[in-house]
């Protein structure tokens, strides 16, 4: 593939960022294309396109990163950022190593979105809105948004690497909103992938009714209940409960700092023999897939619970090389505007043998939660929550009224041991995740899982 | 005019060459610094300059947009055509059109010189002070997971085919830290903040010592056995429902039935003591500015006052859906988004009580010093939330144990009608935008917790 920079103007910009000494430089170059629209009120509206290009480069001396950023990417605004990152240096010139390209195979794009006629894209949310809103009658809203991502890298650092990689995201997303009488309740599905425009191809319009379904099913809900009991959750989007319990417990810069309960727990059964689990950044076409991380590292498939022992944790360069191993390809960036630091690719509980209906057959009196309208961790002290987006009650083994408002809560250390059974449905969902300021896409994934026991905050008491 | 401005009108006269009927630009240019401190050394420093431009173009009442970092003359006349060619996309809407020219007031003390007096070393040794501060003030805090402080300096100007012109600059400055203190077999975290407007306007003891206080305060913290009971939310808790409330009375939201505000105007729905108004000219304010994202005064809203729903928030679109006028509510997140109605600064007005007085009030209860989860648990549609929270419990009137892992749950507009008292004391937040809040005394809120 074409890199965004030649290995002359990388050389020469490293050098210059070595200037005043440090044992490590990279220049990170970035070029990106946005194109969005949404409909809303049976519109098309807020259709948008951007495009930004820049770079930025980082100097690595002792332990501080000395870091700058600059847009475009001319020569000369590349070594205006090599200068500013090495200003607050003080030691002797370093030399660069010769850089060596290294191929990378991006992820396959069969038809690049940018060159699909935009008037397919607005067809696409108006078929969406149509199907949404046929769906029943009490659909009183529905918004839906489309939207296509390109982002070309290319990596050069001191060490003599030379990589890139051509990033391609398309993404939609649809939200329902019900009402009858004075009860209103919203419904929200989304579709997305590392790949072009056939993500598009198949039958998109079945997640504004899946939204829809959602909201109406919704309508009919009672209050959440309260209190502690098992709780099965759904495959796919499920899976943010592991990615949020456990996986960012196991970046390394967390454990660095002692700020995760998972500090000095390698090798240590941290949750059932039933459970394995991954980071896997090479997951074809899925949504946290590249083809190397944004510090040209390969990704790869990392095991971090082998058995329910936990087996490894997720590293960047620097992070790596303080505990002396090699990176996983972890280290990810939101854009050339940030450092790389550890973060998830694509993370999931691996498929178990339990069917779904089987795990719900076994509970007295639970909940059931079908999908998450998100999470957050406290990485150090392992306290997490959930909002649920879709839940039921479990009762004699059968699933009984939709619940509205749940939340569920936890300590990731007791959760995750108390998973009891990991079904065999297992599928990937789409994500973005925020840690340190910073955006990224992320998959999350598994089949239904059941959690023995957990705290289910409702307003029912 | 300076070359910002000559670039925004620059791209508004391009725009038209490329057909449309009518264009806004906004363009900004920001030079900003971060710096990471942890165990005593510098993680990292990084020093960024970023500008670019966004144009929103009308043809008829179609809209569309662009933006872009390319800021020389062919870039713009690009990114120019590209919003053109978007808003031959989108449908016709007829209350689409950019707002007309309005006095601008100007605004002091948007600036603060120490943001380009302080070196990069003085800014480092602040962060480290705050670190140092936090693990000097108990010997439970085990060590500080990270500190950030920031600060950027930000050039705004905005064209429009209309008549709009204005420019303003602005900087702004924080610091804050997560502290993990350990103690009974756990380990707990505290954050600890400091908003200004630059680095000498902030106070990085205090900034340490809050991060450590909050952390040690969590020691051995149990759940609580769920009950429906008062709370009393911290500010840093306050301000992030006083943020949902601001979104949901934004008139986006409310025209097309997405708020539990809708339809609601005139109401007496909160309680005598809960007053809101949204400010976009207060001193004080992070998102203080003379005008708005679409170049309209900044103002202030009553929002709710005696109990009564006064008004929504609008933009120009909005307003010109129902005949009104803009209360200056366009927001943006810079020249890479489009203008929505947004709250800028937030105020909910101060009470009688001071800190103790309101636990007094309380008399047993929870005081909710965190919540958890806030972007997943709250419906914005129909005001129904749960999210995790952690906090201490009142008994007697006094601060009592440390309680985690528990949910509190309720709805918006109900929580409104409950307040029981606002405390005497406020202070601006970063959390759900930006917002001054003193503690408020809920008279009954669902605690999930064993």
């Amino acid at each position: 593939m074409s890199e965004l920079i030649d290995a002359a103007v990388a050389e020469r910009v490293l050098a210059r960022a070595l200037a005043n000494g440090g044992r490590f430089a990279e220049v990170f170059a970035e070029r990106r294309h946005g194109f969005s629209m949404s409909i809303d009120e049976s519109r098309i509206e807020a259709v948008q396109a951007g495009a930004e290009e820049g770079a930025g480069v980082r100097v690595v001396e002792a332990g501080t990163t000395y870091f700058a950023h600059v847009d475009g990417l001319d020569p000369a605004d590349l070594e205006r950022a090599a200068d500013e990152a090495a200003a607050a240096l003080r030691g002797e010139r370093r030399e660069p190593r010769a850089l060596e390209a290294v191929a990378s195979v991006p992820q396959p794009v069969e038809h690049r979105p940018e060159e699909v006629a935009a008037e397919r894209k607005s067809a696409l949310l108006r078929e969406l809105d149509e199907r949404a809103r046929g769906a029943g009658a009490e659909i009183a809203q529905f918004t839906s948004s489309y939207a296509e991502a390109r982002r070309q890298v290319t990596v050069a650092n001191s060490e003599g690497l030379l990589s890139g990689d051509d990033r391609t995201r398309t993404r939609i997303g649809a939200q329902a909103v019900a009402r009858r009488g004075d009860g209103v309740e919203t419904g929200a599905e989304t579709l997305g992938a590392a790949r072009g425009f056939e993500l598009l191809e198949d039958d998109p319009g079945q997640i504004a009714e899946q939204a829809a379904r959602k909201a109406l099913t919704l309508l009919d809900a009672g209050p959440a209940p309260s209190g502690s009991m098992p709780v099965v959750v759904g495959g796919g989007f499920g899976g943010v409960l592991f990615h949020e319990m456990t996986g960012h417990g196991l970046e390394a810069d967390h454990i660095h700092k002692r700020a995760s309960v998972y500090v000095d727990k390698l090798g240590q059964q941290v949750a059932q023999p039933l459970l394995s689990a991954y980071d896997d950044g090479r997951l074809p076409s899925e949504w946290g897939s590249d083809a190397i991380d944004d510090e040209g590292t390969p990704t790869q498939q990392t095991r971090v619970i082998e058995d329910g022992r936990l087996t490894a944790y997720l590293y960047d360069r620097l992070s790596a090389e303080r505990d002396g191993v090699p990176s996983t390809g972890n280290g990810r960036r939101e854009s050339f505007r940030h450092l790389p630091i550890p973060r998830m690719t694509n993370t999931y509980i691996a498929p178990g043998d339990a069917s779904p209906e089987a795990m719900i057959a076994e509970v007295e009196k639970g909940f059931y939660a079908v999908s998450f309208a998100g999470g957050q961790v406290d990485p150090a002290t392992g306290d997490f929550v959930f909002g649920v987006s879709e839940g039921y009650l479990i009762e004699a083994g059968k699933v009984t009224r939709p619940c509205r408002g749940a939340t569920l809560i936890g300590n990731c250390l007791e959760a995750l041991m108390a998973i009891d059974a990991v079904g065999d449905d297992f599928f990937m969902k789409t994500g973005i995740c925020g840690k340190g300021g910073q955006k990224v896409p992320v998959g999350t994934g598994q089949g239904h899982v059941r959690v023995g026991a957990m705290t289910v905050g409702g307003t029912e008491l | 005019m300076t070359d910002l401005s000559a670039s925004a009108a620059r791209a508004v006269e391009a725009a038209g060459s490329a057909g449309a009927s009518a264009a806004e630009a906004y363009a900004s240019r920001e030079s900003g610094r971060e710096v990471r401190v942890h165990g005593g050394e510098v993680e990292s420093l990084t020093a960024a300059v970023q500008s670019g431009i966004g144009v929103r173009a009308w043809i008829g009442g179609r809209v569309g947009y662009a933006f872009g970092t390319d800021l020389s003359e062919a870039g713009v006349a690009a990114i120019a055509a590209g919003a053109a060619e978007a808003a031959a996309l989108a449908d016709e809407d007829e209350f689409a059109a950019p707002p007309g020219p309005a006095p601008i007031e100007a605004l002091s003390g948007l600036s603060d010189p120490s943001v380009d007096a302080w070196s990069p070393a003085q800014v480092a040794e602040l962060a480290l002070i705050v670190e140092r501060t936090a693990l000097a003030a108990d010997p439970r805090v085990a060590g500080v997971e990270q500190v950030v402080y920031g600060d950027s300096a930000e050039r705004v100007a905005i064209a429009s085919s209309a008549g709009v012109a204005g420019e303003y600059e602005s900087s702004q400055c924080f610091a804050y830290l997560q502290a993990l203190a350990e103690g009974e077999g756990g380990r707990e975290t505290g954050l600890g903040f400091g908003l200004a407007r630059g680095p000498a306007g902030l106070e990085p003891e205090a900034i340490g010592a809050e991060g450590a206080a909050r952390a040690t305060a969590m020691i051995g913290a149990s759940k609580p056995a769920s009950r429906s009971c008062p709370v009393v939310l911290d500010p840093t808790v306050a301000a992030s429902f006083a943020g949902l409330i601001g979104g949901a009375l934004g008139a986006n939201a409310v025209q097309r039935g997405r708020s539990p505000f809708a339809d609601r105007l005139g109401e007496e729905l909160a309680s005598a003591a809960f007053a809101l108004h949204d400010d976009g000219r207060d001193p004080g304010g992070a998102a203080s500015a003379p005008f708005d994202g679409e170049g309209v005064p900044r103002r202030r809203t009553a929002l709710i006052e005696g109990g009564r729903l006064r008004a929504f928030l609008y933009d120009t679109y909005t307003a010109n859906r129902e005949g009104g006028a803009s209360t200056g509510s366009a927001s943006r997140q810079g020249y890479r988004s489009l203008p929505a109605v947004a709250a800028s600064n937030l105020v909910v007005a101060a009470g009688e009580l001071d800190g103790a007085a309101l636990l007094a009030a309380a008399g047993d209860g929870v005081h909710i010093t965190d919540v958890a989860g806030l972007h997943s648990g709250v419906n914005p549609v129909t005001g129904v939330f749960s999210v995790g929270a952690s906090g201490r419990a009142i008994r007697a009137g006094e601060l009592a144990e440390p309680l985690r892992e528990f949910t509190i749950a309720g709805d918006l507009v109900a929580m409104l009608g409950a307040v029981r008292e606002a405390g005497s004391e406020s202070r601006w937040v970063p959390f759900g935008g930006s917002v001054s809040t003193p503690p408020l005394l809920i008279e009954a809120m669902a605690v999930s917790g064993s």
